[in-house]
């Protein structure tokens, strides 16, 4: 389950800093990259929180 | 559920009084989350923007600010952290022990102010996001004085919830500028990276290039004065002034198991103090391409319109991040004027003064001129608890001279610090030098008067060990 956790806090940072990039080089639309990073905030502090509460049970 | 938070809160326990147990102490890197969370706040997107404002070129910026931050870690890492660890106990409980218990009440004053000033601005510049929804009327650069009612009830909310959060204690700040740290950098990277070909930069070769003429073009806005290299430098090195110089972080260093943990404090310089203020400054820079040079200055919608939903809760809790240890740290310091109270209830009170701050835009649109009086209001006591500590066994007068004779007020500090702070304004007054450069000068005025009038004040009394 730790891993899983890691694995969604990861794909949250990459959503939000990755979309920024193709938007930089026109592969996406701003409005795409709004919306990435929405989710990619929502999976970071998910994992994140869940990442840890798996930790201090273990 | 009442009773169980009553308990929590009466459990939390901050050793005011006496050094951190060994249980306690926490390694490099607590700190550097903490730091890291600490220095990417809210005011990160005042600080990069005014510098815009204020015309700084892009090279003068670029250098400034590698220095200034360089020399802020050192400060950290070879002035603050040593003495943390070897001590380990809070900057009031030491200032009582050099200064007496009457003159550490007076600075335990100015400095609980000062942070609540500091928290404030964070919290207005949180509430600039929290206000997106309700078309928020947002204050623009001249504006002093609270622009609506709807601005007072957005700053009260959100000023309530951060010192809750406060009231929990060290732990909890730290649980959660440690989460918020990894996701609030890239945050301000990647809203930067995103606005770029606004600007009319389409790869990084561009880069450069358009920085110079579109975003630090070394022009002031208009009614701003112009900022140097220089200016960048002071600043950088001397915003957090307080902290490192100022010894403010003894109290959180205590809790370091080593005192190279003071190198921690670069995660939060490179990363806050430099990528932010950049990305900040780049933001800023097409907030005023699109609005055509407004003179509003609102750090929630200028990330909101370049991140979308994510950039203006990063404002949000970037405020949080910061605000939460500066009321703990205005706590701490009441906390010692009024030693028999709950931290909780002093956390509290000074959390109700914060927010009733934050509803100046003031503090916000004159940042960096607080901000550098601030750490320059507190620096003389820095300067005076070093020279105490490392150099007056050295010279035969008498450390901790307060605890050792129960003096309530031990002049020799009390005048080091009038005076130096005297010497200072008259400086700035007749000889026309801006309060960013004031620390360093003032520092070594500080030293020598500590020293001469310590002389004066132990003659005939040796010093005991």
């Amino acid at each position: 389950m730790k891993n899983i956790y890691g694995l969604i806090a990861i794909t949250g940072l990459a959503l939000t800093l990755i979309p920024s990039i193709l938007v930089f080089t026109g592969a996406m639309t701003n409005a795409t990259h709004k919306w990435l990073m929405t989710l990619g905030m929502i999976l970071w502090f998910g994992g994140a929180l869940g990442y840890r509460k798996t930790l201090r049970s273990t | 559920m009442l009773a169980k938070w009553t308990k929590r809160l009466e459990d939390v326990q901050e050793f005011e009084k006496e050094p951190v147990p060994s249980s306690k102490w926490k390694s490099w890197g607590s700190f550097l989350g903490m730091y890291a969370g600490e220095h990417t706040a809210g005011t990160e997107f005042v600080i990069g923007p005014l510098f815009v404002a204020h015309g700084v070129g892009a090279l003068e910026l670029v250098l400034g600010l590698f220095f200034g931050n360089l020399l802020a870690v050192l400060s950290w890492a070879f002035l603050t952290a040593p003495i943390a660890t070897r001590e380990r106990i809070t900057l009031y409980y030491k200032l009582e022990k050099i200064c007496g218990s009457n003159l550490t009440t007076l600075y335990n004053l100015v400095n609980a102010l000062m942070f609540c000033f500091l928290a404030g601005s964070m919290i207005a510049v949180s509430a600039t996001a929290v206000g997106i929804p309700f078309n928020l009327p947002m204050a623009e650069l001249s504006d002093w004085l609270p622009n609506s009612v709807s601005w007072i009830v957005i700053v009260l909310i959100v000023g309530a919830v951060t010192t809750v959060v406060a009231m929990l204690g060290y732990d909890q700040v730290s649980r959660f500028a440690n989460l918020a740290a990894p996701w609030l950098p890239l945050v301000f990277i990647a809203a930067a990276i995103a606005v770029l070909p606004e600007l009319g930069v389409h790869s990084v070769g561009e880069f450069w290039s358009v920085a110079k003429a579109k975003i630090w073009t070394g022009v002031p806005l208009e009614n701003q004065s112009q900022f140097t290299f220089w200016h960048v430098l002071f600043f950088a090195w001397f915003c957090n002034m307080a902290m490192h110089i100022g010894m403010a972080d003894l109290s959180v260093l205590r809790y370091a198991k080593r005192w190279t943990a003071g190198f921690a404090s670069a995660g939060g310089m490179y990363v806050g103090h430099y990528f932010a203020w950049l990305a900040s400054g780049i933001l800023y820079a097409v907030f005023l391409q699109v609005s055509n040079n407004s003179l509003e200055f609102a750090p929630g919608p200028i990330a909101y319109y370049a991140a979308g939903l994510a950039g203006a809760v990063c404002v949000i809790i970037a405020g949080w991040t910061t605000a939460n240890p500066t009321i703990y740290r205005a706590g701490l310091a009441v906390q010692a004027v009024l030693p028999k109270s709950r931290t909780w209830k002093v956390t509290l009170i000074v959390g109700a003064v914060t927010t009733l701050a934050a509803c100046f835009p003031a503090l916000v649109m004159r940042l960096l001129d607080f901000v550098a009086l601030y750490g320059l209001l507190l620096m003389p006591m820095g300067a005076i608890i070093f020279i105490d500590y490392w150099i007056f066994p050295k010279i035969g007068l008498q450390s901790n001279l307060a605890s050792i004779r129960k003096l309530g007020w031990n002049w020799a500090a009390a005048l080091t610090w009038f005076l130096t702070l005297g010497t200072c304004f008259a400086i700035n007054q007749f000889m026309g030098i801006e309060i960013f450069f004031l620390g360093l000068p003032g520092w070594f005025i500080a030293v020598f008067l500590y020293i001469v009038l310590s002389f004066i004040v132990q003659r005939n009394r040796p010093a005991v060990a």
